[in-house]
């Protein structure tokens, strides 16, 4: 049984949701400062992690967690602090081999090198391998694919009845464009989202591959991608991303576990990512009635509502770097092969440099100044894609229905890198 | 003040009038001079203002950094004469600067 936004029993269930906010943002002010730990993934399930990050912001811009379940860590919260890191790759290391770009480490035995997690110069000769495909050219290609997908995804939505749209919407439309990049067998398209979605899981948590189930598992992706490989290799260049992989010089010749590291970071980066931003993009117009409105009565309003929608989402919540060499840091005494993490997260509420950071405002001045998208020479290959992708969604939803409702709180990720959401049952009322 | 000419890459000319010190990224954005996007707001950490210098005015705009360097090597269609518009200030010396801009920024 659902009920409507504005429902009493909708405000219960968002009234328990601000009593945990209310007891969280007690916790984060009141408990010692060395003992934040704002990586855990439990804190991003029930959404209370913000205050945590407010008083790091206000307290401890860069803070040092000593006893995490990733291990000791540093937090870099403020918005010009992350900016400093990322763009310095010269000491602030991604390499895989030191643990790679996220807070939890890679599997010593089962390290995947990636182009995201190397350092230049061999990460500037991969990148450039697949950066083609997100190029304007292709972008214009895909940018017909994209809305005939999405109209059609659309169209065959059901009317005032409850439905899932992280499933129904998100995933469908991110893993048809992920299919198509890499030409992958359509009917089987669904695999990607599974091996994203097992690529990013926590294997400590119950329920969850372990990490011996994992690399299993990815192992079997990898096997996969083998055939496609060995077919494309062997056919003319063509340009999916398997093709241009296979025939690039600084990428024909990757070892496999750099082939299926490289594919990971496709999958995820090109999945995820844009999916949670589809989900989150209605969830916030739902909370925000007048937002809504100002974009049903200005539908050209969506060209500034998307990038508001990637920074107040935040779909990676943050990157993690290694330090190459001692260096200090806002003040911080930061010791070589400390783990470094940026909270991009936090920087995107930093108020001191985005105004009124916590409302979600879809007619912003900058809106593209957010760091989402990361900066630096490991800024988001595929941004500008994502951005077409969710203008569209929004162009062919507005088309159609003045209001999708969004029936209950989401399901949210237990992860504190991939920020998104589960499930989601929304109705278009009829 | 200082004046630059942004060229659009389908022709359209933009001129406009800046204090000196102000970036020539942030020329345009502060006169909607549309083509440049500036996401990083000046950091040199996107490549999102991307130009390419008229040739007479390239002795008079300087070198390139290493990090801008850096960034323009993932930048779409990089020339010899490609630069990152944050990374130069106006001066004096620059009145009357022509600068050109790509199909998009990326």
């Amino acid at each position: 049984m659902y009920f409507s936004w504005g429902d009493p029993k909708m405000a219960t269930a968002f009234k328990q949701s601000d009593d945990l906010m209310a007891a969280a943002r007690e916790e984060a002010f009141s408990m010692p400062l060395d003992k934040i730990d704002v990586s855990d993934g439990a804190r991003f399930v029930n959404n209370t992690f913000w205050p945590f990050f407010e008083r790091l912001r206000r307290d401890a811009p860069i803070h040092y967690c000593a006893e995490s379940k990733f291990g000791p860590y540093w937090s870099v919260t403020r918005y010009k602090d992350i900016m400093a890191v990322d763009t310095n790759h010269a000491i602030f290391s991604s390499d895989a081999h030191l643990g790679g770009i996220t807070v939890a480490d890679m599997d010593d035995d089962f390290i995947l090198p990636m182009f995201i997690a190397m350092d230049p110069p061999k990460h500037d000769v991969q990148r450039k391998a697949v950066s083609p495909i997100v190029a304007p050219a292709n972008l214009a290609v895909l940018e017909v694919l994209i809305r005939e997908r999405a109209q059609k995804i659309f169209d065959n939505l059901p009317i005032n009845e409850p439905f899932d749209w992280v499933d129904r919407v998100s995933i469908e439309l991110t893993t048809q464009m992920l299919a198509t990049l890499f030409d992958f067998p359509w009917e089987e398209r669904r695999k990607l989202t599974y091996w994203s979605d097992i690529a990013t899981s926590d294997p400590d948590l119950p329920g969850n591959p372990n990490r011996q189930e994992r690399q299993v598992i990815l192992l079997e992706c990898l096997q996969y991608f083998t055939n496609l490989w060995n077919e494309r290799v062997n056919a003319p260049p063509a340009g999916d991303l398997i093709s241009m992989m296979a025939h690039d010089p600084a990428t024909r010749d990757m070892a496999p576990m750099e082939y299926l590291g490289n594919l990971i970071l496709l999958i995820v980066g090109g999945n995820d990512t844009t999916r949670n931003s589809i989900s989150g993009g209605l969830l916030f117009l739902n909370e925000n009635p007048d937002q809504y409105e100002k974009l049903r009565q200005n539908h050209k309003l969506v060209e500034t509502m998307v990038p508001e929608i990637i920074r107040y989402q935040t779909p990676l919540a943050h990157m993690r770097r290694t330090a190459l060499q001692d260096t200090i840091l806002g003040g911080q005494h930061i010791r070589k092969g400390d783990k470094v993490v940026m909270w991009y997260v936090s920087g995107n509420r930093d108020e001191s440099e985005i105004e009124n950071p916590n409302a979600f405002i879809i007619d912003r001045a900058r809106p593209r100044q957010h760091l989402s998208f990361g900066f630096g020479i490991h800024r988001c290959v595929g941004n500008r894609l994502a951005e077409m992708q969710l203008k569209i969604v929004w162009e062919e939803i507005l088309k159609r229905w003045p209001m999708i409702e969004v029936l209950e709180p989401p399901v949210r990720v237990s992860s504190s890198f991939v920020k998104g959401y589960e499930k989601m049952m929304v109705r278009i009322p009829g | 003040m200082s004046h630059v000419t942004f060229i659009e890459a389908n022709g359209t000319e933009h001129g406009v009038d800046v204090d000196n010190g102000v970036s020539v990224m942030e020329a345009a954005i502060q006169n909607s001079v549309p083509g440049i996007d500036g996401d990083c707001g000046g950091n040199c950490a996107c490549a999102t203002c991307h130009v390419y210098i008229d040739p007479k005015w390239a002795p008079l705009t300087g070198e390139r950094t290493q990090m801008e360097h850096d960034m323009l090597e993932f930048a779409e269609g990089v020339e010899p004469n490609s630069r990152l518009a944050c990374q130069i200030h106006m001066t004096a010396e620059l009145d009357g600067l022509v600068v050109r801009m790509p199909e998009s920024q990326h």
